[in-house]
């Protein structure tokens, strides 16, 4: 007897999400996302750096609640306040970083949220036992501390099987593995998907989705942009859906490019590594010219440590580095590194350079500088000495500007200006940027909005996996370079 | 002078170290850094310049003095470099440090006052008594206010100053605030600069001492001090770290502390409630601290997760 | 009774408040949050017991002290846990006020006299059998009973911390507490259970001090202990075992200068007593073995 079809549709409902939508302070992260995951499908989750595809799976896993929408598991409606009550559901998750406890065993860190008494040989049996079970070789009394990136991860994935999850939800998982190793974990996930379990698979790789998904969600700017079984979609339809459709924009003929070639910026094979030790550059060359505009791509902030290196934050492991006198920088988080919330707007910005001054701080000539910034940068602010915490982001954002770009440096560095930033101040952070390197300051601009990058940028550069390459300003060609680089 | 005029530069005199020790945490405080030793540096200072006015009387004149002083300020700095050099090179907890090294100085004072510093007749754990051109002069006839309260005001003036209107004060103020934003935005080398503020601290920690001695003993013995470096902590909270508010909250507790004894006679008031009028007073600071934030920091939290 | 009998003996019972308030201030600072209060909860513990003891005898005493000690770190908790405030400034403004609290009940229940009010103590209990070991016996099991609950709680503290989920929840949250919400650990119970439980045992220490040693309560009476302790816990690098090695070690310098009176030796005690500290220091810089505190030590990390 065949089943009537609504009710093979409820029972193949695994994870449902229904119309989520969260807002972080007055940014939208996602708005109105749904994703149906089938029990026994692999369902992959696209989306670009910022999409809210992490976002998402977090409020599944109760790591972050919603404002709205509703989430259910094979029909039932769950609300959950911590991660522990979406693992007591069945849900398990494999993070991109933050999960394991570095000084702990593998062991302990398979059997941490767990109950009743702890067994360190038996909980190590079980950790051989799964990691046999998915063809994985793991030391299981070994400290997370000394694992490789790659290691870690499969800790993760041993973890969700031993709390005997029914949904596995896997963030970025092929960054860090082997082409060998995505292998084995494909097979270990089909399998798991045709016993019954579903599988989210968080990625920004067309790659992944089209060879291994059976169905596909994908996110732009917090809302569903496609979804659909993997056999019904071509490539570009889902890099489009990924990277939005073409905009028509202005070009940049309001200059003409290279003025002048005098170098401001140069790198001489640099390599470079983050304060993990983790390498991030490998022997890359860049000249960076007085007056122009280098875009820079990047996914999953592969860019970070390059841009702090620029701006003087930090230096090269090895190389040659030759910056100008005055760098202004316009770092990513803008209340923690750019700004002192409980400090006044003249004090902020005061801290400009504050290292390299000494003696007495001339308050009225800063008071007057800081009151320059806020008109020329039309910082929406009640005067000069009231806490810059009572500003909103967007004003915020333009005042840091109007603060790195006051005494025309040489060098502006920006850091994902706009984002979370209403149109308006988009605009005026734009039109700002223009106008300092008419007047000759050279700028290097990183975006995850491709079409801000094609809009602005002189030319492009791709940061991946420790090498640059350089492209024309267009959306389409910014996108293929970022998506082939990263596909193998 | 009348009898009240006698008690309120008592309490002036019970003000003087509490103002120096309260200036040096509130120092360190406001540059994020935990020093809770101003204790053990002010028992250092007070010995190194016990030490310097006992064998320097007589030969140095009117320097001693000065001299005694300086040492007391420079053995202050001493001590707090311990805790700072630990912080620096092995990123030691200065919470931590401070604590031990306050135990250290007290075993150091006794074993000082009972050993090669006692008193030549060796009946009394002390030293001798200092000679009269090492001690501080009277500013008010009459009186024991001594020329150290002069001092503790001018380094509070001194300090408020150099707090608002340097780029130093400056500097140490942001890597209070935000070490993050310190070192991205104003390029600030926040390891080496909250190494200099512990020093810093225990200087004017390692002065109180030595002033406490001059001043106010002529002596150095194992209870030289009342725990004055533990009642800074709350002088230098409840006065919002700000120097001239320490000098007010520090003549507060000076004179809470002398007119404890008349308070619970004259009105049978336990004395005691002093430290509780402290604590809750510090502890309502702490609440609004936290309402304010309340909202932004959720706000951030989730931002981050 | 020989002199090192009265040493051994003397160091066990300086021990065991040190031990009991550090065994607590362990699990704290496992929790990654450090009790600077902890003072205030071995105060009030001695005035909890004072007052209880009066009213249902020694066990009850002890009962009231520990009671006392976890309000105290209530406070504590409701600060740090909830508010978010900074765990220094809260721990020393919860010291302080404990202090002040407990002097000022003191004063207005017993009277400002200053005369001692004495109380029924805790009888030494020996232990049949073990108490006739020679040398170590009658220092370990001819004891006031609340030694032998130390010996009882430093095994289960340990078998907790180490033996069971819960144990290993704790112990991760010290280390990583973001990592530790991830794997599905709830963060802020455990670690106003662990501030709790921190705090109850330093009440009982306090309660030692009262009904097992002075018979009697004295404003200030605490003395530095909970620092001490603190201390104690970085000696004994953060294990139960450790904590209780390390207040032997302090008590036993402590109890080693009226040895030394005892057998008319002219060594400098102080250096016995300031040794500890130093070694504390020492361990941790790494130079006597590292002693690595719990990752998130003192800190708040956004969960």
């Amino acid at each position: 007897m065949t089943p009537e079809p609504s009710l093979v549709a409820t029972a193949n409902q695994g994870l449902v999400l229904h119309e989520i939508s969260k807002k972080f302070e007055k940014v939208v992260a996602l708005d109105s996302a749904s994703l149906a995951v089938r029990s026994g499908s692999i369902h992959a989750l696209l989306g670009e750096n910022g999409a809210g595809k992490t976002t998402l799976m977090r409020i599944a896993f109760g790591m972050i609640r919603p404002d709205t929408g509703t989430i259910r598991i094979n029909d039932n409606l769950f609300s959950f306040a911590s991660p522990a009550d979406a693992i007591a559901a069945g849900l398990g998750m494999v993070h991109q970083q933050f999960s394991l406890v570095p000084e702990m065993t593998v062991a302990e860190n398979v059997a941490l949220g767990g109950k009743g008494r702890y067994d360190n040989r038996q909980t190590a049996a079980r950790v051989a036992e799964i990691a046999a079970k998915l063809g994985m070789t793991m030391n299981p009394l070994a400290k997370v501390r000394n694992l490789t990136a790659s290691e870690r991860q499969k800790v993760e994935i041993i973890r969700t099987f031993a709390h005997q999850a029914t949904t596995l939800i896997l963030d970025e998982p092929t960054a860090v593995l082997t082409p060998r190793d995505i292998g084995d974990l494909f097979v270990q996930l089909r399998a798991f998907a045709t016993n019954g379990g579903s599988v989210v698979l968080i990625t920004h790789k067309l790659h992944d989705a089209l060879e291994h998904a059976d169905e596909v969600t994908v996110l732009r700017k917090g809302r569903v942009a496609l979804s659909g079984s993997i056999t019904d979609v071509t490539e570009s339809a889902l890099a489009n859906a990924m990277l939005g459709q073409m905009q028509i924009r202005t070009p940049r003929n309001d200059r003409p490019t290279a003025v002048s070639s005098q170098r401001v910026l140069e790198l001489k094979e640099v390599s470079l590594r983050d304060r993990h030790g983790i390498k991030q550059l490998a022997h890359v060359s860049l000249d960076v010219t007085q007056g122009e505009i280098v875009g820079v791509a990047a996914l999953e902030g592969a860019a970070r440590s390059m841009l702090r290196m620029m701006a003087g934050r930090t230096e090269p492991a090895s190389g040659d580095i030759v910056r100008p006198a005055s760098i202004g920088f316009v770092p990513e988080d803008r209340s923690q590194d750019a700004l002192i919330p409980e400090f006044t707007l003249t004090e902020n910005f005061a801290l400009r350079n504050s290292a390299q001054r000494s003696g007495r701080v001339d308050w009225p000539m800063t008071r007057v500088l800081t009151e320059t910034v806020i008109k020329e940068y039309d910082v929406r602010t009640p005067g000069p000495d009231i806490s810059i915490s009572s500003l909103s982001g967007g004003n915020q954002q333009k005042f840091v500007l109007g603060r790195e770009l006051a005494g025309h440096p040489d060098l502006l560095i920006l850091e994902n200006p706009t984002q979370g930033l209403d149109v308006h101040a988009v605009a005026a952070i734009h039109e700002k940027v223009r106008s300092a390197c008419k007047t000759g300051t050279a700028i290097v601009y990183y975006s995850s909005d491709l079409d801000e990058l094609a809009a602005l940028s002189d030319r492009v550069i791709v940061v991946a996996d420790g090498t640059i390459s350089e492209t024309t300003p267009d959306r389409t060609l910014i996108g293929q370079s970022l998506l082939s680089t990263t596909s193998t | 002078m009348t009898a009240e005029g006698v008690l309120a530069a008592d309490a002036l005199v019970r003000a003087v170290p509490l103002i120096l020790t309260g200036l040096a945490v509130g120092l360190s405080f406001r540059a994020g850094v935990f020093n809770l030793g101003a204790e053990g540096q002010l028992l250092v200072g007070a010995t190194a310049s016990a030490l310097v006015s006992i064998k320097l009387s007589g030969s140095a004149g009117f320097l001693v003095l000065p001299i005694a002083l300086t040492t007391g300020a420079v053995a202050g700095a001493l001590w707090a470099a311990v805790a700072a050099e630990l912080k620096r090179r092995f990123h030691v907890l200065e919470i931590i440090s401070t604590i031990m090294l306050n135990f250290i100085a007290i075993h150091l004072v006794s074993f000082l006052v009972r050993g090669p510093m006692q008193e030549p007749t060796r009946i009394y754990p002390q030293t001798v008594a200092l000679a009269e051109s090492a001690r501080l002069p009277i500013v008010l006839a009459n009186t024991r206010l001594h020329a150290g309260f002069i001092v503790a005001l001018a380094i509070a003036f001194a300090l408020a100053w150099i707090m608002k209107q340097t780029e130093v004060g400056f500097r140490i103020r942001a890597i209070g605030a935000s070490p993050m934003a310190a070192e991205s935005a104003a390029m600030i080398d926040v390891s080496r600069m909250s190494w200099a503020v512990l020093c810093c601290s225990g200087a004017i920690a390692g002065l109180a001492g030595a002033i406490e001695v001059s001043g106010v003993t002529f002596a150095l013995y194992e209870n030289i001090s009342p725990g004055y470096g533990y009642t800074a902590i709350a002088v230098a909270l409840i006065a919002g770290l700000s120097p001239l508010g320490i000098v007010a909250s520090g003549i507060f507790f000076g004179v809470l502390e002398t007119g404890a004894a008349a308070l619970q006679r004259d009105f049978a008031i336990p004395s005691s409630i002093a430290g509780m009028i402290e604590a809750s007073l510090i502890l309502s600071t702490l609440v609004f601290a936290a309402m304010r934030k309340h909202y932004t920091l959720f706000a951030r939290r989730e931002k981050t997760a | 009774m020989s002199a090192i009998e009265t040493f051994l003996e003397g160091t066990i019972r300086t021990a065991t408040p040190l031990a009991l308030a550090a065994l607590g201030e362990t699990v704290t600072e496992r929790a990654g949050i450090i009790n600077i209060g902890l003072e205030g909860a071995i105060i009030a513990g001695a005035f909890g017991a004072f007052v209880a003891t009066g009213f249902g005898g020694v066990w009850a005493g002890l009962a009231g002290a520990g009671v006392a000690g976890g309000l105290i770190a209530a406070v504590f908790a409701f600060f740090v846990i909830r508010l978010r405030a900074d765990q220094i400034i809260s721990g020393t403004a919860i010291s302080l006020f404990s202090l002040g609290l407990t002097s000022t009940l003191y004063r207005q229940i017993y009277g400002a006299t200053g005369a001692a009010l004495s109380i029924p103590t805790m009888g030494a209990a020996s232990v049949p059998v073990l108490s006739l070991i020679p040398f170590i016996g009658k220092a370990l099991f001819d004891q006031p009973p609340v030694a032998y609950l130390l010996y009882l709680l430093v095994p289960s503290t340990w078998w907790w911390m180490y033996r069971t989920h819960s144990g290993l929840s704790l112990r991760a949250i010290g280390e990583d507490p973001r990592a530790a919400a991830a794997a599905g650990v709830s963060v802020s119970r455990t670690q106003l259970l662990a501030v709790l439980f921190g705090g109850c045992l330093g009440g009982v220490a306090g309660g030692v001090l009262v009904v097992a040693q002075s018979g009697s309560f004295a404003e200030g009476m605490s003395a530095g202990r909970g620092f001490i302790a603190i201390a104690v816990v970085v000696l004994g690098r953060w294990h139960p075992l450790g904590a209780i090695t390390a207040a032997l070690i302090f008590a036993a310098a402590s109890a080693l200068q009226y040895f030394f009176q005892a057998m008319g030796w002219a060594v400098p005690y102080q250096v016995f007593l300031a040794l500890p500290y130093a070694l504390t220091l020492l361990g941790l810089a790494g130079i006597a073995g590292r002693a690595v505190p719990p990752g998130s030590l003192g800190k708040w990390q956004a969960l």
